[in-house]
């Protein structure tokens, strides 16, 4: 039958043309092979460029370009220059699984520096078990959470939660408001925070959780003003929290009579809720733009010259910057990219970061870090009000009698 | 929490959601266009303010903010004009394919605004006569809040002016309900639809620029609203401003109601099924549009 | 059916040549690529469901996404729960739960898994659609309420931490029934299964639409109130395909979970639910080829695109559906096929190949225009 031989015509161009265009990659059934060499070594970027995290992301994105750059002008590692392969997780965390293994399977990178929201990490990690790579996480986050294949750069529970509801306790604000976007880094986060004021005797007087992109904060600001707290503490994340703050204010709830402490408001953020709305509010993180050290004098300057004067650093972006000069260390001291002989160096590696040094632990490979509070100044600048020595990192909080119970049976 | 804070709060947010959704009532309620743009619109005054805010407020002070309304109106006019003109026209009477084309534009614009002004938010500072609030009877109501009542009921006369008492507002009311007759007795059609397209468009803008003082002002600004203003004219019933305006009201005293006995969360997705509940029994919404015709 | 006639039409041997290349695809693609293809291919049976409610019955649905995740949330329920062991799975102990809620426990067998895979989509269809279709609910109504219907279902998947993972998903599975999933060799074998239901489920919609009830489901997109004054009581024709498209939906995202080794809200959210009317629109609504052809070239695009110019991805995407939607409304084959009819026309004289009779899907087809 003629339509038989156009059928089979058609479908053998159709593969010729296939195998053309799959051609330089390997094939499924034939199996991966050897990674890229040369005088360059691949690193991946991981991060939102688009959708809601977008927001956040490209700052964090900017600040691992700045430190390849410099190391890049100062020689690159082992001898070699550092080569950028970038990806858009999109703000979805299927995209950031897919990408991550492509980065790994497709592009052979040494390592990825990315992600920044729980999803996101949660999606990449069983990624980066399976292929053995090793992605730096920039993010302070809930803990509950250690895998071989991650490298935490940002601040585990104890770095600065569990820190800055001790500082509201000594200063006598027992009386705490929890409000929170309904997922799982403010919940989690509560649920820390609930177990450690149940210890030292403070008080929940609320809880409530909204869902994303929620803009309407009337009724939860009735409710607190109805419940009288000492304190706000609050895990909002992205826009909700400039519709929070704008309608807080307009309430009358100062941050006199009662503050509100935030843990993911950074100076970033602060530019688009204006800082007349949250000036006086407490944050808690482990370096501010305006942290005293050499090295934040020298980072600050080189990031504006790099991405303009009206760019602020902030703690996420400190801490991506911070991952890719500990990976360069990790990397000389293995004397080698293979991620298990980099893993097996990089405890006790240390950087002398904006922050301050920080090193990592080779226990747990988070960092030990310093904790700051923060009162957000008039200019939308974070000042220290107080800190504290390298705190060293306890995601799972097992120096903490209150917290049993909190991680039980995890893996 | 008494009664009379609720009552306002549920008034608050049916004012906003009224606002965000009257330009809708308009593409979609007479004109029958499904404008998945709709929210980017919002998005393009509050920009428009911002940009305002920029270039104005250090000569006018807080006056900025009334320049700032109009032009904002002014401003997601002229882009629903363009709309109109390269899209919308040809679409008119396959209603599917508007709200799949105007998606592809709403992704457009969104990606615009953030190559333009960076994928992070930015800050309008409201006028400083609008901070505070007025306590009466025990109820806080923010100015904000108050201000935003009134600016919606000034819409609202503004566009029920239109419509009833001048001769445009005539002409565009024949093409809604007799496209072809009008047609015949004169009426350039095409001309009104633009116009009629560009004024919803227009007070997508004002609600906009009334929405950079609630909330944040970023590239998906417009999102958060899409649904709500789309449920809101659903439930009211299509081709009446009184049918949004019933339907902007329960949505928004339902939702404060449900919140304030569980949470944020619970109360979003209840008032959603509530909504797909009542139009399986009115499918047609509160005020339906009497016709006899068939499809 | 007879087989001979379903070879006759030229659209089916464009699928089977296109089986054929996929069939290749192992031998020659990278094995990151092949699992990226193989969630396409996922994506292309969702495809199929949804040009038989919207390309040849009109509806609209922008709430698919929701069925796509009953089916994977199903799957990645039984995954997780074999991944767990005896263990909880660590959203749940992180959300504070100490034992196992009820609703899980049917999850961790095989069988119950795979029923709900096509029972729970099923089950809302036909809840959504019977009472929808019977008050006459149509049009864009109906697709303003279906995407409500999505919105309302990933709040309350995000709300839902400790039951449902919120928005992190469900992630980390290893293995199923046993396999490995990680293992290339069994992601082949995933991958093949993947075209074998994509053969499958093509094979069942070009049959239904043969039938007469495919021609009711045309007549009615093309004249609901005619079809039902001539007898027909459109809303259970209506609702009897919103839940095979629904079933057809959740298998895809059961099978999609395989490839993606998770699942989260994002995947029921309003913007992946439209995305997947765009495929369709692109390939070319009410032609069964077409769909299966956009959804794997829209996906290989966004792939392309978003991997050397991540920034353009949206400004691409939203033109391609303004375009689509403007000037070619019946989307690549609908340019194909008047490529092939004026090419008829020019060359009278060339016989070409297959055109000794217009098949009748193609009688159809100049019906439907």
């Amino acid at each position: 039958m003629k339509s038989w031989k156009k059928f089979l015509g058609v479908s053998l161009m159709a593969l010729s043309l296939a195998i053309t265009a799959g051609c330089g990659e390997n094939s499924a059934m034939s199996g991966g092979s050897s990674s890229a060499s040369g005088d360059t070594v691949k690193v991946g970027l991981l991060h939102s460029l688009s959708g809601t995290m977008a927001i956040s992301e490209t700052s964090v994105r900017d600040a691992e370009k700045l430190a390849i750059q410099e190391i890049n002008d100062q020689g690159g590692v082992l001898g070699k220059k550092i080569e950028i392969v970038e990806e858009d997780g999109a703000s979805d965390p299927q995209i950031f699984a897919e990408k991550a293994k492509k980065l790994l399977m497709n592009d052979k990178v040494a390592t990825i520096f990315g992600c920044w929201t729980s999803a996101s990490r949660k999606a990449v990690k069983p990624v980066v078990e399976g292929a053995n790579g090793l992605l730096w996480y920039p993010t302070q986050y809930e803990g509950m959470e250690q895998s071989k294949n991650i490298m935490y750069m940002g601040a585990a529970p104890n770095q600065q939660i569990v820190p800055a509801i001790e500082y509201l306790l000594k200063n006598g604000r027992k009386k705490m408001f929890l409000v929170g976007s309904d997922y799982v880094f403010p919940q989690t986060a509560n649920r820390i925070i609930k177990a450690q004021l149940k210890a030292a005797g403070g008080e929940v007087v609320g809880e409530e959780y909204t869902p994303m992109g929620y803009t309407d904060y009337a009724t939860i600001i009735s409710k607190i003003k109805a419940a009288n707290p000492d304190v706000i503490v609050n895990t909002l994340n992205g826009d909700s929290n400039v519709a929070f703050f704008k309608q807080l204010k307009d309430a009358g709830v100062t941050a006199e009579t009662c503050p509100v402490m935030s843990f993911s408001i950074a100076e970033e953020e602060i530019k688009g809720i204006g800082a007349q709305n949250i000036a006086g509010d407490l944050v808690s993180w482990d370096y501010y733009q305006t942290t005293k050290t050499p090295a934040n004098e020298k980072f600050v300057a080189a990031y504006k010259k790099a991405y303009g004067d009206d760019r602020v650093t902030d703690d996420p972006i400190e801490a991506a910057y911070d991952a890719v000069y500990l990976w360069k260390a990790a990397v000389e001291k293995a004397g080698s990219f293979d991620v298990d002989k980099v893993r097996a160096a990089a405890g006790g590696t240390s950087f002398d970061a904006p922050e301050g040094t920080v090193k990592i632990d080779g226990d747990n490979q988070h960092l030990y870090k310093y904790v700051r509070i923060g009162k957000v100044n008039a200019n939308g600048l974070i000042d220290e009000i107080s800190a504290t020595d390298p705190i060293k990192p306890d995601p799972f909080l097992k120096s903490y009698p209150w917290a049993e119970g909190l991680s039980a049976g995890s893996n | 929490m008494d009664i009379l804070t609720i009552l306002f709060n549920g008034l608050s947010l049916s004012s906003i959601l009224l606002l965000a959704a009257l330009g809708l009532a308009i593409t979609f309620g007479l004109m029958g266009i499904i404008n998945m743009a709709h929210g980017e619109f919002i998005m393009v005054g509050a920009y428009t303010t911002y940009v305002v805010q920029g270039i104005l407020m250090p000569a006018l002070g807080d006056g900025y903010f009334f320049c700032s309304i109009l032009l904002s109106f002014l401003a997601a006019a002229a882009f629903g004009m363009l709309l109109e003109v390269t899209v919308i026209r040809r679409l008119y009477g396959r209603p599917t394919d508007s709200l799949l084309a105007t998606w592809g534009v709403s992704l457009v614009l969104q990606q615009l605004a953030r190559s333009i002004f960076g994928a992070p938010n930015v800050n309008v500072v409201a006028p400083s006569f609008l901070g505070g609030s007025l306590t009466l009877l025990g109820v806080s109501m923010s100015y904000k809040r108050l201000f935003i009542i009134g600016l919606v009921l000034l819409c609202l006369l503004a566009v029920w002016a239109f419509l009833y008492h001048t001769n445009f507002g005539r002409k565009t009311r024949a093409c809604i309900q007799n496209r072809d007759m009008a047609q015949c007795l004169g009426i350039r059609s095409k001309r009104i639809d633009c116009l009629t397209f560009a004024l919803g468009s227009g007070l997508a803008g004002i609600a906009g620029c009334a929405l950079t003082l609630l909330g944040s002002i970023g590239p998906t600004l417009g999102q958060n609203y899409i649904v709500d203003t789309f449920m809101v004219v659903v439930l009211g019933g299509v081709g009446k401003l009184i049918g949004s305006i019933s339907g902007a009201l329960i949505i928004g005293i339902a939702s404060t109601v449900f919140e304030v006995g569980s949470t944020a969360s619970i109360a979003k997705a209840a008032v959603l099924f509530l909504v797909i509940l009542f139009l399986q029994k009115k499918p047609q919404g509160l005020f339906a549009l009497r016709s006899r015709s068939l499809d | 059916m007879d087989i001979k006639y379903w070879l006759q039409d030229k659209k089916n041997l464009v699928f089977l040549a296109l089986v054929a290349v996929l069939l290749a695809m192992p031998f020659v693609l990278s094995l990151f690529r092949l699992t990226l293809l193989g969630k396409f291919i996922c994506y292309a049976i969702v495809a199929l469901g949804i040009d038989l409610i919207w390309g040849y019955t009109g509806i609209l649905s922008l709430g698919h996404g929701v069925f796509f995740g009953l089916g994977a949330y199903a799957m990645a329920m039984y995954l997780k729960l074999e991944a767990c062991g005896s263990a909880l799975p660590e959203f749940m102990v992180t959300g504070g739960l100490t034992s196992l809620p009820a609703f899980w426990k049917p999850f961790a067998s095989f069988p119950l898994a795979m029923l709900a895979v096509a029972g729970l989509p099923l089950l809302l269809a036909l809840i959504v659609g019977f009472a929808t279709f019977k008050n006459r609910i149509k049009g864009v109504y109906f697709s303003i309420l279906s995407q409500a219907l999505a919105w309302a279902f990933v709040t309350i998947f995000i709300g839902m931490q400790a039951y449902t993972g919120g928005s992190n998903g469900i992630t980390g599975f290893t293995t199923l029934l046993g396999i490995q999933l990680q293992n290339p060799m069994n992601l082949v074998s995933f991958y093949y299964f993947a075209v074998a239901m994509l053969v499958l489920v093509y094979i069942f919609c070009t049959w239904l639409m043969s039938r007469g009830i495919g021609k009711i489901l045309i007549a009615i997109r093309d004249g609901e109130n005619r079809t039902y004054f001539t007898g027909y009581d459109s809303s259970k024709y209506k609702t009897f395909i919103y839940c095979i498209s629904a079933v057809i939906t959740g298998v895809a995202g059961a099978i999609y979970v395989l490839f993606a080794g998770m699942i989260s809200p994002k995947e029921l959210d309003i913007a992946f639910s439209v995305e997947m009317v765009i495929w369709v629109a692109v390939g070319g609504r009410g032609t069964l080829i077409g769909a299966v052809i956009g959804a794997l070239l829209v996906n290989a695009m966004k792939t392309g695109i978003s991997e050397t110019m991540p920034d353009m991805w949206l400004y691409f995407i939203g033109m391609l559906f303004v375009l689509v939607v403007l000037f070619m409304p019946k989307g690549l084959t609908g340019v194909f096929v008047k490529l092939y009819e004026r090419g008829k026309e020019r060359f009278p004289a060339v016989r070409l190949p297959f055109g000794r009779r217009r098949s009748a899907s193609m009688r159809g087809k100049g019906a439907i225009s």
